[in-house]
């Protein structure tokens, strides 16, 4: 095995572990509901705006010239916005790029 | 059991929809993957054990930059942080008296969709129910990701590119209807657009990479967020 392909594979294990640790130590140590007011604030939030972080602007930086990409955005808003769901919103944005 | 064997049905049937998708979504996933240099097979083992659309775009874009293992680590920790809530509102519907063994395996199955469908399910969730959705919709996740890898590099560039936004729209039809219903939700994206945008051409920032913004942002902006618009005390935040 080449350095490469050792060192992915570390990558890819971490990840794993990670992300399956998360999911598993609430349902071990939460006996209740969580009280905390800050904290459930905290963690409703985060999920949305990690997302629109990582939408914006890379969908606009992935486009060769920034005009498709924004205007896949705009009218992938629109569609998610008119509650569309994840299959065409997904599709709509696709067309759009491969259309332009 | 015929209980079982029907709880397995309705998995089985709900799961079939959010299969569909994954295997769109994961197909756009695997092209990124490609670029990291991940063989297919890689690609399906790790799809099929990560199961995380955002964690595995950002990891996949962080092997690809070859990032140290620690920004794995973080940005795994923080992009899935939302999975910690909905395990613990899981933990809830489970019904007293379940196994141990079988709640950590409820547990692994969470992902945005499959959550979703469990915590609609009436009365407690039944476990084969949720294993038989969380497994279907995994296989086509894996499998997309697999072809992805495979196929992306014999599609023309212009194709590549426009699959690509598939993973993005999938990302809108997730925050952009909370953020209807929620003004406070609107709020935050909208502050997400625009830091996101300022720090990606920012002097400095704009040279760290863009997991570590990633990491930053999101802490920042969520800890704000919870700080000036706290959610109602009897609000369900998993909702």
């Amino acid at each position: 095995m080449t350095m490469e392909q050792h060192r992915i594979l570390i990558y890819i294990l971490l990840a794993i572990v990670t992300t399956n640790l998360i999911r598993v130590l609430p349902m071990v140590f939460i006996k209740g509901p969580i009280s905390n007011r800050f904290v459930r604030s905290f963690l409703y939030y985060v999920p949305y705006v990690t997302l629109a972080v990582m939408t914006f602007p890379d969908m606009i930086s992935a486009t060769p010239t920034p005009w498709p990409g924004l205007i896949a955005l705009v009218v992938g808003i629109i569609a998610a916005w008119l509650r569309l769901g994840l299959l065409p919103v997904a599709a709509i944005c696709c067309l759009i790029v491969y259309l332009l | 059991m015929r209980g079982k064997a029907q709880h397995i049905i309705h998995g089985l049937r709900d799961g079939f929809p959010i299969a569909l998708g994954y295997l769109a979504v994961s197909f756009s996933l695997g092209i990124i993957a490609a670029k990291a240099g991940l063989t297919s097979g890689q690609g399906f083992l790790s799809s099929f054990f990560t199961r995380a659309s955002a964690g595995e775009y950002g990891t996949y874009s962080l092997i690809a930059v070859k990032a140290a293992f620690a920004e794995v680590i973080a940005m795994c920790l923080v992009v899935n942080l939302r999975y910690m809530l909905m395990s613990a509102a899981l933990s809830q519907k489970i019904a007293p008296g379940t196994p141990w063994i079988k709640r950590i395996l409820m547990s692994f199955c969470i992902t945005d969709e499959v959550f979703g469908i469990s915590i609609a399910h009436p009365g407690y969730t039944p476990p084969s129910y949720m294993y038989a959705a969380a497994l279907l919709s995994t296989l086509f996740w894996a499998t997309g990701c697999a072809i992805g890898i495979t196929a992306g590099s014999l599609l023309p560039q212009h194709m590549v590119t426009a699959l690509s936004m598939s993973l993005y729209g999938m990302f809108l039809a997730v925050f952009i209807p909370p953020a209807r219903r929620d003004r406070n939700v609107l709020l935050a994206v909208i502050a997400s657009f625009t830091l996101s945008g300022i720090c990606a051409v920012a002097p400095v920032i704009s040279q760290w990479s863009s997991g570590m913004r990633t990491v930053l942002l999101t802490v920042v902006i969520s800890a704000v967020a919870a700080w000036l618009k706290p959610i109602k005390s009897d609000d369900n935040g998993a909702a």
